[in-house]
């Protein structure tokens, strides 16, 4: 595990950059507070309505639900990957029936129109 | 001591090179562009505008710093935070050479720790799109959020590609492997490579793909409400991210450290009037190759569609790079034991 720990102290100092980078700019950025200045950016017209009660549209949630199934396959790929080479054959043809159940899936998700963006 | 001050001093190195890398490369990105369009670029401040990026650094660190009234708080300051702490720490694992001396650490699951890393920017996008409580940002996180993930699918395939060739998901390793074999991936790998670095365009928010930004529709997408050092950690964020993206790709498709036909010239990479460029110089050079790519895409091509995106990640992109694995699969099975 000791290859581990210049990764936590990076993360470390990783982390401390940007907090003490804001808080110097903090003490010495100029600007003098306005309530204008704090409403949100609409083009200079006052917001009408509250963006944290804006609908949006459904498909940006099936866009999500696909990518875990696909990503969670990528998963499944990884460790096939670096055993390919003892695996020979036989992880070549395990992997194409599972990629090809996914596939099936994949066909089906594209005729229903989950992937068309309209 | 030896495991705190020798890395401490590596980590302070990689991240002061990082950021004034990531601030320089703005600079050079308008001198590109510049050019490219026959103007001139800044060439104001300091010595033929090499101070330009100093000078922006410093009108940004006293810029006044906004939090809009009605904003989740906490989370748009922790936001940027999310963005710029991801595209570092993947530098911890990047092998810039082939000693110990010129990497941090070396694990043995660097490949998978650089790409769960650097997805944890996507959270940083995304919070700070909603906590602004904006409208422009909230469509713009959530546009960043569905292309981002749409393309780290074929992103993970191509990447997977090279791990079936080289068989390890150790970054030295990856790179071993293409100097004893003595073809870097790219070439079995072109297709791969292809769909990477198309993905990582995507994945950094930059032309063509920079709908997240697009400032003809949504302002400044999910950092329209960003000021000051706040905005400019999600700047440095995206130019920290493209070195990353480049160097992950000459790590694993153009063989990192190693000097052009390592084998077939090693005579003359032996010859002591070049043995003296230590192995970084090799490494940076080709990335630098990539980001000006990068930059000449963005002199070139105008933005794609929202619906065009979408279409190219889940319908081109993604059938294309399963199939090349299992291509490739099939050539290292027939290839056999002699890789």
């Amino acid at each position: 595990m000791a290859e581990y720990i210049p990764i936590l102290v990076f993360t470390a100092v990783a982390f401390s950059f940007p907090i003490i980078t804001i808080l110097i700019s903090k003490a010495i950025r100029a600007g003098r507070f306005d309530p204008v200045k704090a409403e949100p950016y609409e083009c200079g017209i006052v917001p009408a309505s509250e963006a944290f009660d804006t609908r949006f549209s459904i498909r940006y949630y099936l866009i999500a639900v696909l990518f875990v199934v696909f990503d969670v396959e990528t998963v499944f790929l990884y460790p096939w990957a670096v055993m390919f080479k003892k695996l020979e054959l036989f992880g070549f043809i395990e992997m194409l029936v599972f990629l090809g159940i996914l596939v099936a899936a994949y066909i089906y998700a594209w005729r229903r129109g989950a992937l068309k963006w309209v | 001591m030896t495991y705190l001050v020798i890395p401490l001093v590596k980590i302070v190195v990689i991240l002061l090179v990082l950021i004034l890398g990531a601030a320089y490369l703005t600079f050079f990105e308008r001198k590109i562009l510049a050019y490219i369009q026959i103007r001139l670029g800044p060439n104001r401040v300091g010595p033929k505008g090499w101070l330009q990026a100093i000078a922006d650094a410093l009108k940004l660190f006293v810029k006044e710093d906004l939090t809009p009234a009605r904003s989740e708080k906490f989370v748009f300051l922790l936001a940027p935070v999310l963005i710029i702490v991801p595209a570092l720490l993947v530098f911890a694992v990047i092998p810039f050479g082939p000693s110990d001396i010129w990497r941090l650490t070396d694990i043995n699951v660097a490949l998978l720790f650089v790409l769960g890393v650097s997805s944890v920017g996507i959270y940083g996008i995304i919070l700070g799109g909603w906590s602004s409580n904006n409208k422009y940002s909230l469509m713009g996180g959530l546009r960043s959020a569905a292309q981002l993930i749409s393309y780290e699918v074929p992103m993970g395939f191509a990447v997977v590609t090279v791990v079936v060739m080289a068989g390890s998901l150790s970054l030295v390793r990856i790179v071993e492997v293409q100097r004893e074999l003595g073809v870097w991936f790219f070439l079995p790998g072109i297709v791969a490579l292809f769909v990477y670095f198309v993905c990582g365009v995507a994945e950094t928010n930059r032309n063509p793909f920079d709908l997240p930004e697009a400032e003809s529709e949504l302002v400044g997408g999910f950092h329209t409400e960003y000021s000051g050092m706040k905005w400019a950690f999600f700047f440095l964020g995206e130019y920290a991210n493209m070195i990353v993206i480049s160097a992950m790709a000459t790590v694993l498709f153009f063989g990192g450290w190693l000097p052009p036909f390592p084998n077939l010239l090693a005579p003359l990479w032996a010859l002591p009037a070049v043995a003296w460029v230590p192995p970084p110089f090799w490494f940076l050079l080709k990335v630098a190759a990539f980001i000006f790519l990068y930059m000449w895409f963005r002199g070139t091509f105008p933005r794609y569609r929202f619906d065009q995106l979408m279409r190219l990640g889940w319908k081109v992109l993604l059938p294309v790079s399963l199939a090349n694995l299992m291509v490739v699969a099939l050539g290292v099975l027939i290839l056999g034991g002699r890789s």
